[in-house]
């Protein structure tokens, strides 16, 4: 049989058509978007408005739910980029990415305020040093988590324990435990509104990781190798693949995805705490890429299901605090929905649903060749 | 496997440097010095914890007669751990903050029996009176109630309130929530929202935009402590909201940090709640009473906090006060 | 159901997507007897077998069973082994880092409290009346993959079972131990077990069966009594067409006579790796077709994996075109125009979850470089292009290649390589599992590859197979090279007498 058999069909079917939706892996997270926001719809027709109002200093910013997602889901799908990398080749995940953002926000405002803890002004030029700084210095990270991974052959989850205990520890250290502020507004820009623009700066910064990302994929055989690497290492080092490079490699991207994140994430704020920055994201991270419907013991990956994935989440985030829900109850209600899309998402029950389409697909066909 | 067993090496020695960073004295004659044993939680955990250890670094110092030893960890059971190696190590005092409530019977019984003088602070305990000489401890609920009398003083027309609560459970949660409740529940002030942010300024800058987004009009904000303050007043920026003194929106925070006691300087804040974290001249002064035999008779010691007005600071207030 | 029956299948459908794997398919199997399963690959024999032990549901039909008045129900391969059916794989599905004990009663042991050292004497018991060199408490990946497979069916007859699948357990072992295989079957037989037999060996099936079933295209051909159905009429029932005497493949014609045809295009002195080979020298000559042969773990793999740089080599120098190389890993094996099928293809050679296309494609893309990612037109243009020239039997490019029958596996391998236009190809136990057509296709292609200047080093447990491609082979025994033959030399008896040591004689 062969492509051309398959395209050959009388009259697509409805159960044809349906199956070769079910058949994608991003169908899944896209439907669960939609539900979701269905369910605001209805719940609040007001939720989708956008409107373009003055913030303090007198800037043009959009403002609404949409916007809001779109925004702070910004870290959650930037990081998500590298881990679904570190995902498909080594079959496991990085839980030290919250640690390691909160190492990077230290760093960064270590190099803004000096030892103050205080810097009333933030140029350009030092804060763009200080973001280089920690993209060194996160990648340093990402390179230590890679060579425990792929060298030691220590399991991921293992390996990234170490800094997901120590991290926040050397985020303190980096500056004698003061909690240092920024008080220049233009360096919350880019955890807020460039002036003159209206869509918040996240937003455009994920874009553009995002399309570099995407560039990556599409100009290097990055994709192609970690998937072969994480299917089959054995194989993979026959066709001349370097399964220790590929795995080192990418953990040291996902270490400057987390440099991009403690840039956004002390900039929100204009400072940090340490025990509380970035708290948890690991575990979003990761509930991500599930959702996402790649297998979280490697091989095959989808990218855009991932940052949809990530999106869910921020849905889910901003769908429950905009509605009055007991503080205790909270997250009972978001590990409900989690459950339910973990669940759909899994692969397993993916393969059900294509099993079955298949199934009355072919039974379709063999109906009609018995007709005919 | 030479290379595995190095890394696993490597991870213990890591792990073990992240979480406990133990500095203890070396067991020396006597020399006239008052040997503390100091239990604190890791002073990462907050600004507020970062200036209560600074304040017991400075109080025990041997240039006021002490031999101070430390040990750091938000474990329950490090913690006991680390009284325990305090009871061998026979200091004279031991100076505790609880990571957790319960369990702390037997090690304290110990001391008891080793002759060792426990004095717990900022956190109180599950167990009997008498195995501690006494307990400083912030009253939130006070705290809660100094915050919440201070609004009602306000005298506003109308009072829709987001309200911000800490990581649930936590004592601090618990007694500044406490108070608002009652006292919107009793005057019959709106809230228009109450959800936790985990201490968290992000969420709380999250869930005042959600507020926001939802076109619900408010003109309070009370956040258990600075940081989530600090996230509220973001989301308020961000939507050209107005806060502070004379404005639109009043913004109460707690702990006073530094930067808060600034922002009530320059207006942008209207009301920050001390949660007093220089507890070492209390235990001090216990120790010095009960070096000369003097018995304390009551136990229990509330620390003095007080509550900032963004119309009446000062700038030596910041300078003294500011965490 | 007649008495002696023991196991029916009627009317068995089975759908995959883009594939009708089975279509009315009808088998019957009675005791004491030994039944082959034939067909090519994709023909449905692992569909039909997979059905009967529950891993997969069937879409439709009945399956009877002796003793049971109702069509039994299977949705697991726990059903089926409660129902006294058991299968020995073609792909070793034990747990390699388990014990050989553990391995055999893995499975089957309820509650807790389970008493080791009693099962490992009784796994010994059973390990010694099979004759199988292996301990209880040994862990089964030591063990050698001929090992491992007898295991398996050490664990199948421990659970007494009425029905025995044996898939393709043969094709990792030697003579030797193929016998050993078919003692135990006739042993099993004569205790009235009945045993599905499913094989490409033609000469195995008339050695020990009694009847076959042949399927073709998830269709059934028929049930034949092996005295009614000589070896042509079944190679032809199997291939729905007749076919040409399989042994005459060696076309006089296909030689590669350009001037440089004596050239060595590869030499090796003293090469020996981590594996543990004795260092060994060799060379091929452009256009030639060499081979290794030697029994099981006499080195042979080992030999090409050092060439190809697979192995770490700790000595021995390689020379290309006359000119010393150096090869540490594969990439440097591969730059040099080296190309390898390894022998073990689910372990090492597919990429099981990525689709045809990006299998075939991978090794030029390596070659080409991280940073030159093939556009997807041309990998679209090559796939189509390898599918076609190889007949490759996938639904599409985009299938995952796990999906693919093992023939077609190994032709999406093959075709991996000789995208990379290699210059000198190993191929270690190309047909190794491939349906006899298939392995025919195989030969040819060698031949014809190296009629065009490649050269190509062809290794088989079928001598056969090796004397009609190869022009020389290289003989080893334990881990050492101890002859070579080639011309009129190139004979069974010849290798047979250089395997055992008789190149003293």
């Amino acid at each position: 049989m062969t492509t051309a058999d398959t395209k050959k069909k009388n009259k697509p079917n409805v159960s044809e058509l349906f199956g070769k939706i079910f058949k994608r892996q991003i169908f899944i997270p896209i439907a669960a978007v939609l539900v979701l926001l269905l369910f605001n719809l209805i719940v609040d027709p007001g939720f989708f408005s956008i409107e373009l109002t003055r913030n303090s200093a007198g800037n043009p910013v959009l403002s609404g739910n949409l916007i809001t997602i779109l925004n702070n889901g910004s870290e959650l799908a930037i990081l998500v980029l590298g881990m679904t990398l570190v995902t498909a080749a080594s079959g496991g995940q990085d839980i030290s990415v919250g640690a390691t953002i909160a190492i990077a926000g230290s760093i960064i405002l270590r190099i803004v305020c000096g030892t103050d803890a205080k810097a009333d002004s933030a140029s350009f030029g030092i804060v763009l040093v200080a973001f280089l700084v920690a993209c060194v210095a996160s990648m340093a990270f990402g390179a230590f988590n890679g060579a425990l991974v792929s060298i030691f052959k220590i399991q991921p989850m293992v390996a990234t324990l170490i800094l997901f205990t120590a991290g926040r520890s050397i985020a303190a250290w980096i500056n004698n435990n003061q909690l240092p502020t920024v008080s220049d507004p233009s360096f919350g820009y880019i955890g807020g509104f460039i002036p003159g623009i209206p869509i918040p700066t996240p937003f455009i910064i994920t874009v553009i990781c995002i399309v570099l990302m995407a560039l990556l994929l599409k100009f290097t055989n990055l994709g192609l190798y970690s998937q072969a690497v994480g299917i089959n290492e054995s194989s993979s080092k026959l066709n001349g693949i370097n399964p220790i490079f590929i795995k080192f490699l990418t953990f040291v991207i996902l270490g400057l995805c987390t440099a991009v994140c403690g840039l956004i994430k002390v900039s929100r704020v204009s400072g940090i705490t340490y025990s509380v920055i970035a708290q948890d994201i690991e575990m979003d991270a990761i509930l991500a890429v599930a959702l996402g419907g790649n297998a979280l013991g490697g091989g095959k990956f989808n990218m855009a299901a991932s940052i949809i994935g990530a999106y869910i989440i921020q849905i889910l985030t901003t769908t429950l605090y905009a509605y009055k829900i007991e503080s205790t109850a909270l997250s009972a209600y978001k590990a409900i929905v989690v459950i339910v899309l973990v669940i759909v998402s899994a692969p397993a029950v993916r393969n059900k649903t294509k099993a079955f389409f298949a199934k009355l697909k072919a039974k379709a066909a063999a109906e009609r060749k018995e007709v005919a | 496997m030479k290379k595995r067993i190095l890394a696993i090496l490597m991870v213990a020695v890591v792990m073990m440097l992240g979480i406990t960073a133990c500095k203890s004295g070396d067991k020396k004659e006597d020399d006239g010095l008052i040997k503390v044993g100091i239990i604190n939680n890791d002073p990462n955990e907050s600004g507020y914890r970062t200036a209560n250890d600074r304040s017991m670094q400075e109080m025990f110092t041997e240039a006021n007669g002490y031999k101070a030893s430390y040990a750091y960890s938000l474990k329950n059971d490090e913690q006991i751990a680390a009284a325990q190696k305090f009871i061998q190590d026979e200091v004279d005092y031991l100076l505790l903050s609880a990571a957790g409530t319960s369990g702390w019977d037997t090690v304290l019984k110990d001391a008891k029996a080793a002759g060792i003088k426990v004095i717990l602070f900022d956190r109180t305990i599950d167990a009997d009176p008498s195995l501690y000489e006494a307990s400083i401890v912030s009253d939130m609920a006070k705290e809660g109630e100094t915050a919440v009398n201070w609004l009602k003083g306000q005298a506003l027309k109308e009072y829709k309130i987001i309200h911000l609560q800490g990581v649930m459970g936590s004592a601090a949660q618990i007694g500044r929530s406490g108070a608002l409740d009652a006292t919107a529940k009793e005057l019959g002030w709106t809230i228009v929202k109450q959800q936790t942010a985990e201490w968290s300024a992000e969420k709380a800058q999250q869930i005042v935009q959600s507020v926001i987004d939802s076109k619900q009009s408010f003109n309070v904000i009370y956040a258990e402590n600075d940081d989530m303050a600090k996230g509220a007043v973001a989301a308020l920026d961000a939507a050209g909201i107005s806060h502070g003194v004379g404005k639109d929106v009043i913004i109460m925070g707690f702990d006073c940090n530094k930067w808060a006691l600034e922002e009530l300087l320059a207006k942008n804040w209207n009301y920050d709640g001390q949660c007093n974290p220089f507890q070492a001249t209390y235990i001090h002064d216990i120790i010095q009473k009960l070096q000369k035999g003097e018995t304390i008779t009551e136990k229990t010691i509330i620390l003095d906090e007080k509550g900032f007005d963004a119309a009446t600071i000062t700038q030596a207030d910041v300078d003294n006060y500011g965490i | 159901m007649k008495d002696n029956v023991v196991l029916e299948m009627r009317n068995i459908h089975k759908y995959f997507p883009g594939v009708r794997a089975l279509q009315n398919v009808d088998f019957t199997l009675c005791e004491g007897e030994i039944h082959a399963l034939m067909g090519e690959n994709g023909a449905g024999k692992s569909t039909l077998i997979k059905v009967l032990t529950g891993v997969y549901e069937k879409d439709e039909g009945q399956i009877f069973l002796k003793g049971k008045d109702k069509a039994v129900a299977i949705h697991s391969p726990q059903d089926a082994q409660k129902l006294g059916i058991s299968t020995v794989y073609q792909e070793i599905t034990l747990c390699p880092k388990l014990s050989v004990a553990e391995n055999m009663y893995i499975g089957r042991l309820n509650g807790i409290g389970v008493n080791w050292r009693k099962l490992n004497k009784d796994a010994d018991a059973i390990l010694e009346s099979l004759d199988i060199p292996a301990k209880a408490t040994q862990q089964l990946g030591s063990c050698s993959l001929a090992v491992q497979q007898m295991v398996a069916i050490a664990r199948a007859v421990d659970m007494d079972c009425k029905v025995l699948i044996l898939d393709e357990p043969t094709s990792s072992l030697d003579e030797q131990e193929v016998a050993k295989l078919f003692k135990l079957m006739r042993d099993l037989k004569s205790r009235g077990v009945g045993i599905i037999f499913v094989t490409h060996f033609l000469d195995q099936v008339y050695e020990v069966c009694d009847k076959i079933t042949v399927l073709r295209d998830g269709q059934l051909v028929g049930e034949y009594e092996i005295k009614d159905l000589p070896r042509v009429k079944l190679v032809a029932k199997m291939l729905g067409k007749e076919l040409d005497d399989t042994t005459e493949i060696k076309d006089t014609s296909l030689v590669y006579d350009k001037e440089d045809a004596g050239k060595h295009v590869l030499e090796v002195e003293g090469l020996a790796s981590v594996s543990g080979i004795k260092p060994f020298d060799f060379y091929i000559n452009k256009g030639e077709v060499n081979g290794f042969t030697g029994l099981l773990g006499s080195g042979r793999s080992e030999c090409v994996r050092a060439i190809f740089g697979a192995d770490k080599v700790v000595s021995g120098t390689v020379k290309k075109d006359g000119k010393v190389i150096k090869i540490n890993k594969p990439i440097d094996a591969m730059k040099n125009g080296i190309a390898y099928l390894p022998e073990d293809r689910k372990r090492d050679g597919i990429i099981g979850d990525l689709s045809v296309r990006e299998n075939i494609i991978l090794a030029l893309q390596v070659l080409k470089g991280f940073f030159k990612p093939l556009s997807k037109a041309e990998a679209n243009k090559f796939a189509e292009e390898y599918i076609k020239l190889l007949e490759i039997k996938t639904a599409s490019a985009d299938t995952p290649i796990k999906s693919l029958s093992g023939g077609n596996q190994q032709k999406a391998i093959l075709a991996r390589w000789l995208l990379t236009h290699p210059e000198y190809l190993i191929l270690d136990e190309p047909t190794r599992g491939i349906d006899i057509g298939t392995k025919i296709d195989i030969q040819k292609l060698v031949l014809k590859l190296a009629s065009e200047g490649m050269s190509i080093t062809f290794i088989s447990s079928e001598t056969d197979e090796m004397l009609r491609t190869c022009s020389r082979l290289v003989v080893m025994r334990d881990r050492k090279v101890v002859g070579e033959v080639s011309g009129d030399d190139m004979n069974q008896s010849k290798i047979m007498s250089t395997i055992a040591g008789g190149e003293s004689k």
